[in-house]
């Protein structure tokens, strides 16, 4: 089996754990680290293919590539929103619950 | 040997994810998300991305483990609660049926993929020398596919918008973050007066080097902002106030000098972000040398949050 297809199968698992991690696990924080794994796991497939694309010359196809740090960038990006949106949150209910909706009392 | 060292990766790299979803410590999940992140940037070395490494070891773990570790700490006391709230048996097995099935879709797909692979090498190569740059990432970046990079530059300021935007209203045109402060003798400040000139000659060399070999602005600039994330938690400077005109002018030249330049395109090379050919590469220059104090900026100031003391003067 190829490195590229190896990692390929990794990354199809990845998206799995991460999906996994988002459904269960209550805290929000844990649900982003749950869902910044399932993103790695679409960004290393991606990686994978732009390997595959490998040819005259170049060991991997550079238009995927570029697109891919674009898409760490803009991962981070809304990581941080979120981040911010939790904190606010608790702040504003001393609670992360998304249990119900613990602003609907005031 | 070295399709073992990838198995070995591979396996470590689910053995990481998979522990980071289940741990029941917020810290301990976090702490190992920022070594898969170290740990997924031994991949991309591996799928001959280096730019793609240097931006999630940058990026990936750097900045974003950085960011959750500290909202761990903000978060330690909602954790029990939430514990308590934790799926009962019947989600559980749902989710492993669900997330099974998803991933046997994926590796179906996979398997599928046609072979030889499609590549858009051969394009690249060929339109590569017109632009005047040699890395092929930079120049899909700012030259092929110049509108994405774009609108992520336009998607972070947003991003930072949104951030801002929930600071509580006597909070705001004030001072993100807690004011740090450290022993002035001190391991950290002396850290923090040593670094940064190191750091600010490697950011800047990775920013003019990602021309012609791996690195670029995005790169760079997360290490410049890095250095100054330091600065700050030694307590050495405090973080800007957001009403600071400088600071706004800063977070927008990136954009705006780009969008002039892809209305230039429309007048000397007949598209929106065309290059005529004589001039690519310094127009590709100025964007990025624009781009690059808005890319600090945003990311520092993504990383400070919110602003929560010191409001309107």
């Amino acid at each position: 089996m190829s490195v590229e297809t190896l990692f390929a199968l990794c990354a199809c698992a990845l998206v799995g754990i991460g999906l996994y991690g988002l459904i269960v696990q209550p805290h929000p924080l844990r649900k982003l680290v749950a869902f910044n794994i399932m993103g790695t796991g679409v960004f290393v497939l991606f990686g994978a293919l732009a390997k595959r694309g490998a040819a005259a010359g170049m060991a991997a196809d550079p238009v995927p590539q570029a697109l891919l740090i674009t898409a760490i960038v803009v991962a981070f990006a809304a990581t941080a929103v979120t981040v911010a949106l939790l904190l606010r949150l608790i702040e504003a209910t001393d609670s992360a619950s998304l249990a119900n909706d613990p602003l609907s009392g005031d | 040997m070295t399709a073992l060292v990838a198995l070995v990766v591979a396996l470590l790299l689910l053995w990481l994810a998979l522990w980071t979803v289940v741990a029941r410590d917020a810290f301990v999940a976090v702490a190992g998300f920022v070594v898969y992140g170290l740990l997924l940037s031994l991949v991309w070395v591996r799928l001959a991305g280096i730019d793609v490494a240097l931006t999630e070891v940058a990026i990936g773990g750097g900045l974003t483990g950085a960011l959750l570790l500290s909202a761990v700490g903000r978060l330690r006391s909602t954790e029990v609660a939430a514990w308590s709230e934790r799926s009962g048996a019947g989600t559980r097995a749902f989710a492993v049926l669900l997330s099974v099935g998803v991933t046997l879709v994926l590796v179906l797909c996979v398997l599928a993929l046609p072979d030889p692979a499609p590549t858009l090498v051969p394009q690249v190569v060929q339109n590569l020398p017109a632009t005047g740059v040699g890395n092929p990432i930079t120049g899909v970046l700012l030259a092929f596919r110049s509108l994405d990079t774009l609108l992520e530059a336009i998607v972070l300021v947003i991003a930072l918008i949104g951030v801002w935007s929930l600071a509580p209203d006597r909070f705001w045109g004030g001072r993100p973050g807690p004011r740090y402060s450290s022993d002035p003798d001190g391991n950290l400040a002396y850290l923090a007066r040593v670094l940064p000139p190191i750091g600010i000659v490697i950011g800047l060399y990775l920013f003019w080097a990602g021309a012609d070999y791996p690195g670029g602005k995005f790169q760079s600039a997360t290490i410049l902002a890095a250095m100054w994330m330091l600065v700050q938690m030694a307590g050495l400077a405090d973080a800007p106030r957001i009403d600071n005109r400088w600071v706004r002018v800063g977070i927008v030249v990136g954009p705006l000098v780009f969008v002039a330049v892809g209305l230039l395109g429309l007048w000397t090379a007949g598209a929106f972000l065309g290059y005529p050919e004589a001039f690519a590469k310094p127009l590709i220059l100025t964007i990025e040398v624009a781009l690059l104090p808005t890319l600090v900026l945003v990311l520092a100031l993504l990383m400070n949050g919110p602003p929560s003391r010191g409001g309107a003067k």
